[in-house]
């Protein structure tokens, strides 16, 4: 069975020096071009894209006028629109905010991405914590959040109230979604001549979906995606978020330092859904000279790169060695962040994928032409299919 | 003295029912191949931009979901996202309403596709005041009609703060020095007003052409106002000679006020279309396109909004009935409501009695005729007229089929517009502001 790789894809790099050793206008539609042919090329399941609605920070809740690191993002999902066109097979997963915005809007903006990419749309819901961010809405007075970013492990804010309300906004955002993407039934145009109507309404369903934070009414404005539902995916460091995940995504990114902590991971996972697919995240820095390249970037930026997720510097062939081991603990596929671009990335798609073929895990072709297809998953039928 | 120039849009086909689907030249409304197709047949004919329009709940007629026309519209940024890959030089406007968005997260979206496009971006402004399509959205609710253009003009301003909150010149990214971002090159935005507070720095630099072209629809006399004080293009309906020209001239004296010069302010109609060998073929198509677009189920459709009641027990193809219209209450929602519904109805019946026209031909009548109907030469020759005679700037195109409702105009009346010398034969800049002969 394949192994699924998948790339994280943001500024220059993982490693906030990244930007030095390589220069590139990451404000410019060829940088990201260029990262997703290799990709594609690798013949990698999917890329993502990072985002947010504020500026990137070393502080955990305000600007910190750095000036000697990326700042400043695109909106992950048009960066993704506009890469579709340019690829034809790998999976395009942008990172879009449930917090402080419309779940109508994401989840038309997700459909849309499955229709211009023909199937091969995900999405990263993320919750948004920060005061400084709420402040760029007005509309919500958060706490001040005293979070510590990147510590190994993450700090579990699981008994937060507010992150507890935060993380079931998510949850009802993508139910939302889920409902309005099969709001439509496949069937549901049907251009009949003989009585002139173009749509079935029966066959057009209202969400009706009523919640604490918000309702939505539907139908969507947009017909049923490729996919029928695209796939969702989330970053996990905890418990509550482990809960998120298990509810409402079909891939869950977990952070193993080792192992054995990919086990325990895995198993607290399996307690919640049998389902869910398990992907670990590791930043990497590839080849023979990878750990004197990372320490050079580190001295660039003053300190010692620190992530939430494990930091990995050898060759490919250590890594496949890596990726194997935490595979037998339950691992199923590994969204690996290079920690500078695209350097770190040509060796995953150039090298990493050949010595992973060659022990028999990884696809000499690409298999589908789905995101869905690449990873498994069967396409559902709508929620609403029965009910007409 | 060079002739003044004509600016052409391409729209991409809609949801009511000048789109005909029921011709089988009709391809999908959603498929991306029928986005591509029609922008590459703008860019090929050297348009000023593709521009789409926007939905935020599917239309019903008596409490039921509007069934007889095109339905289902992708997202419209993320659709000219896709489209700015496929295209070089065509501007991509999207309509993108205002009272269910957010300005720190439109702002940028926009500021996100002009980079992606390297300056191709517009926006048309549009604000809802129904509480039906407000069911969609946390927001929810409706803001009454002036409080609609107040806060989208409050919007505005602040897209354009947070537009302009980086300098020309942040991105250092220079690795020699180490500075990425110039020191002091992010400003903070701090806005206080009625509508919005909002405080904290912009995601992006400055985008190529500073801020996206502002494109405005509203017809009333605030929405003239919120154009001649906001945007770069005004897309109206009177695409007429006489009304195009009273329009023209209303507009373009409004901008004073605002300390802007006439040529700032870009008025384009939409506008339809029907093209024939001979004035005798163009006429006769242009009949046929419309009978096409009112079937006789739409045209029962269209006596409904205006009679306000169930009128399927009588045949589209027969006469009148002799029911009063019902003015209690509209039998429609999601579009604009038809104003004065019992002058409306009065007028409908005189018109039916006076030409002996059934339901249907008498829709047909009264749902307007295409803009231009001609050979190629002629509507040429009435594009460059109107232009000419300042009755517009230029015109956005609605074709009445997907995806290839606009080959023959691009293949047939661009060309005589060149050879006028009222259209250009290649672009000549590289931004839509360029094209549009904004500075």
């Amino acid at each position: 069975m394949t192994l699924h790789l998948a790339v994280a894809l943001d500024g220059a790099g993982w490693h906030p020096a990244a930007w030095r050793e390589s220069p590139a206008d990451v404000f410019s539609a060829r940088h990201w071009a260029g990262l997703v042919a290799e990709a594609e090329q690798g013949l990698l399941d999917f890329v993502t894209i990072e985002d947010a609605l504020g500026l990137q920070s070393t502080l955990p809740d305000a600007p910190d006028d750095r000036n000697d690191q990326v700042r400043g993002r695109f909106d992950a999902v048009l960066l993704a629109a506009r890469l579709a066109p340019l690829t034809s097979r790998i999976g395009l997963v942008p990172t879009a905010t449930t917090t402080h915005t419309e779940p109508f809007h994401v989840a038309i903006g997700i459909a849309t991405l499955d229709h211009v990419s023909q199937g091969r749309a995900g999405w990263r819901p993320q919750i948004s914590p920060r005061a400084s961010e709420a402040r760029h809405f007005g509309r919500r007075e958060f706490p001040p959040l005293d979070l510590v970013l990147n510590r190994p492990g993450g700090v579990d804010l699981s008994g937060d109230p507010h992150v507890r309300d935060l993380f079931a906004e998510a949850a009802d955002a993508v139910e939302v979604a889920r409902r309005l993407w099969d709001s439509w039934e496949d069937d549901a145009e049907i251009r009949d001549l003989a009585t002139g109507r173009f749509i079935d309404r029966d066959k057009l369903h209202y969400a009706d979906f009523a919640g604490r934070f918000f309702s939505v009414k539907g139908p969507s404005i947009t017909p049923r995606p490729p996919q029928g539902q695209p796939v969702v995916t989330a970053l996990a460091h905890a418990r509550l978020p482990y809960e998120f995940a298990a509810s409402s995504a079909d891939i869950v990114y977990v952070t193993p330092h080792s192992a054995e902590q990919a086990r325990d991971i895995v198993e607290e996972i399996r307690g919640l859904s049998a389902e869910l697919k398990i992907f670990a995240d590791l930043v990497v820095f590839l080849g023979e000279d990878a750990a004197r390249r990372k320490a050079r970037l580190d001295e660039l930026d003053g300190a010692e790169l620190v992530s939430d997720a494990a930091i990995f510097t050898g060759t490919v062939r250590e890594l496949a060695d890596l990726l194997l081991e935490w595979r037998r603990a339950g691992i199923q596929g590994f969204r690996l962040r290079p920690g500078a671009l695209p350097y770190d990335l040509a060796q995953i798609a150039r090298g990493l994928t050949v010595e992973l073929r060659e022990r028999g895990v990884f696809r000499h072709e690409y298999e589908a032409a789905t995101l869905r297809g690449l990873l498994g998953l069967p396409r559902p039928a709508s929620r609403y299919a029965d009910l007409s | 003295m060079t002739r003044k120039q004509v600016h052409l849009a391409a729209h991409f086909p809609g949801v009511n029912n000048t789109t005909v689907w029921t011709d089988p030249r009709s391809g999908s409304q959603i498929d991306f191949a029928s986005f591509v197709h029609l922008a590459r047949t703008a860019e090929r004919g050297k348009l000023d931009f593709f521009f789409l329009a926007e939905g935020l709940r599917l239309r019903e007629l008596k409490g039921r979901i509007h069934d007889l026309d095109v339905a289902g519209r992708p997202e419209a940024l993320t659709v000219l996202g896709a489209l700015a890959a496929v295209t070089d030089r065509l501007g991509l406007a999207g309509t993108v309403n205002a009272t269910f968005n957010e300005p720190y997260e439109l702002a940028r979206r926009l500021s996100t596709l002009d980079h992606l496009s390297e300056g191709r971006a517009g926006w048309n402004v549009v604000t809802t005041s129904d509480a039906f399509t407000g069911e969609n959205f946390r927001r929810g609710g409706f803001l009454n009609r002036a409080d609609r253009y107040k806060r989208a003009g409050e919007f505005l301003r602040l897209a354009r703060e947070l537009w302009d909150s980086w300098h020309p010149d942040a991105i250092a990214a220079d690795p020699e020095t180490g500075t990425f971002v110039r020191p002091g090159a992010i400003g903070t935005v701090e806005h206080s007003g009625e509508h919005f507070t909002v405080q904290g720095r912009f995601t992006l630099p400055r985008s190529p052409q500073g801020r996206p072209v502002i494109i405005q629809a509203g017809d009333s006399d605030e929405g003239r106002e919120f154009a001649a004080a906001n945007a770069d293009v005004i897309f109206t309906p009177h695409g007429k000679l006489e009304d195009g020209k009273r329009f023209y001239a209303d507009v373009k004296r409004r901008l004073a006020k605002y300390g802007r010069e006439p040529h700032q302010l870009k008025i384009m109609p939409g506008v339809t279309f029907a093209l024939g060998d001979t004035e005798e073929d163009a006429a006769e198509n242009a009949a046929y396109i419309r009978c096409q677009q009112v079937g006789p189920q739409t045209a029962t459709a269209f006596l409904e909004q205006v009679w306000g009641r169930d009128m399927s027990a009588y045949d589209p193809e027969g006469p009148l009935p002799d029911v009063e219209p019902d003015l209690s209450e509209g039998v429609s929602q999601g579009r604009v409501p038809i104003k004065d519904r019992g002058d409306v109805a009065a007028k409908w019946r005189a018109l039916a009695e006076e030409k002996g026209l059934s339901i249907r031909e008498l829709v047909i009548e009264v749902t307007g005729r295409q803009t231009f109907i001609g050979t190629p030469e002629t509507v040429a020759r009435l594009i460059d007229e109107h232009v000419q005679a300042d009755a517009a700037d230029g015109f956005i195109l609605v074709p009445h089929l997907t995806p290839g409702g606009l080959d023959e105009f691009v293949d047939r009346v661009v060309p005589l517009l060149q050879e006028r010398g009222a259209f250009r034969t290649d672009y000549t800049g590289t931004t839509l502001r360029d094209h549009l002969e904004l500075s």
